[in-house]
């Protein structure tokens, strides 16, 4: 038997008013336990960078971390396993810097069939640009107040 | 054991701040375009005002791996600039400071993007 209109729109408010807060705790905990790990990862690279080489400077460090994290999920997004840890993790694989470089390689593989230059350059910053472009101006606005200060 | 306390600070706060960005996605619907750019600027704000020094020393890699860390890399390095040389300084030093995190998403998202082949999500 076919449901009308009017019976599957109350079925779906009433299956709605219990949905979401399952969804939420569930996709919280999943989101706090995936960016958890994430961090734990770069802190682990940070350490070991630094116990192989006692005499590099904390910026320098900080700044192999970020490219070693980049790699390693430019690498898993390439052969799909980041997608994975995306549906899984949502936020969780998102606020990192490894979102950032999925981000980056996810879209640029996507369009890959388009050509080099239009299809796999110009999406590498469809979602990376909007973000380059933010923290690149508010840092000049930053820098600019500190001239002042 | 102060090692294991390390990574749980840096495992609870990292995952913390994720599951924050989980709460914004849950009840606004963003895009991830806009949650990352919230935590960008949030970082670069909390640089801005000085507190994001403290927080680093307490949760390391907890409050750098989350790209609060980039933003507040990209205010560190104008505020210096600006300090060092001014004007000039204020201008250019954001980019030089996060040059390593830039310049690796784009020439290893280049590079890895030509090897890798396009795959069907499923």
């Amino acid at each position: 038997m076919r449901l009308d209109k009017e019976q599957s729109k109350e079925y779906l408010a009433e299956i709605r008013k219990d949905m979401p807060k399952t969804k939420h705790v569930r996709t919280m905990v999943r989101a706090f336990l995936t960016g958890g790990i994430i961090c734990c990862i770069g802190q682990g690279i940070g350490d070991a960078i630094k116990a192989i080489f006692p005499s590099m400077q904390e910026d320098e460090v900080g700044g192999f971390v970020t490219m070693m994290m980049i790699l390693l999920t430019a690498i898993l997004t390439g052969i799909g396993v980041y997608d994975k840890i995306g549906a899984f993790g949502g936020a969780g694989s998102i606020v990192p810097i490894t979102g950032f470089a999925n981000s980056i390689v996810s879209p640029a593989i996507e369009h890959k069939r388009e050509g080099i230059v239009l299809g796999l350059c110009a999406n590498m910053f469809s979602i990376a640009g909007p973000v380059i472009v933010f923290g690149i101006s508010a840092s000049v606005l930053v820098g600019i107040i500190y001239c002042f200060i | 054991m102060d090692m294991f306390l390390t990574y749980l600070i840096v495992f609870a706060i990292g995952g913390g701040i994720c599951m924050v960005g989980q709460v914004i996605i849950n009840l606004t619907k963003l895009t991830s375009a806009r949650i990352l750019l919230i935590f960008l600027l949030l970082g670069v704000l909390l640089e801005a005002i000085g507190v994001f020094g403290y927080m680093k020393d307490f949760a390391k890699a907890g409050v750098t791996i989350p790209i609060m860390g980039f933003g507040s890399n990209l205010a560190k390095g104008a505020i210096e600039g600006a300090r060092e040389s001014g004007l000039f300084g204020a201008i250019t030093g954001g980019v030089k400071a996060a040059a390593a995190g830039l310049t690796g998403a784009i020439f290893i998202g280049f590079v890895v993007s030509l090897i890798s082949k396009p795959h069907s999500k499923s």
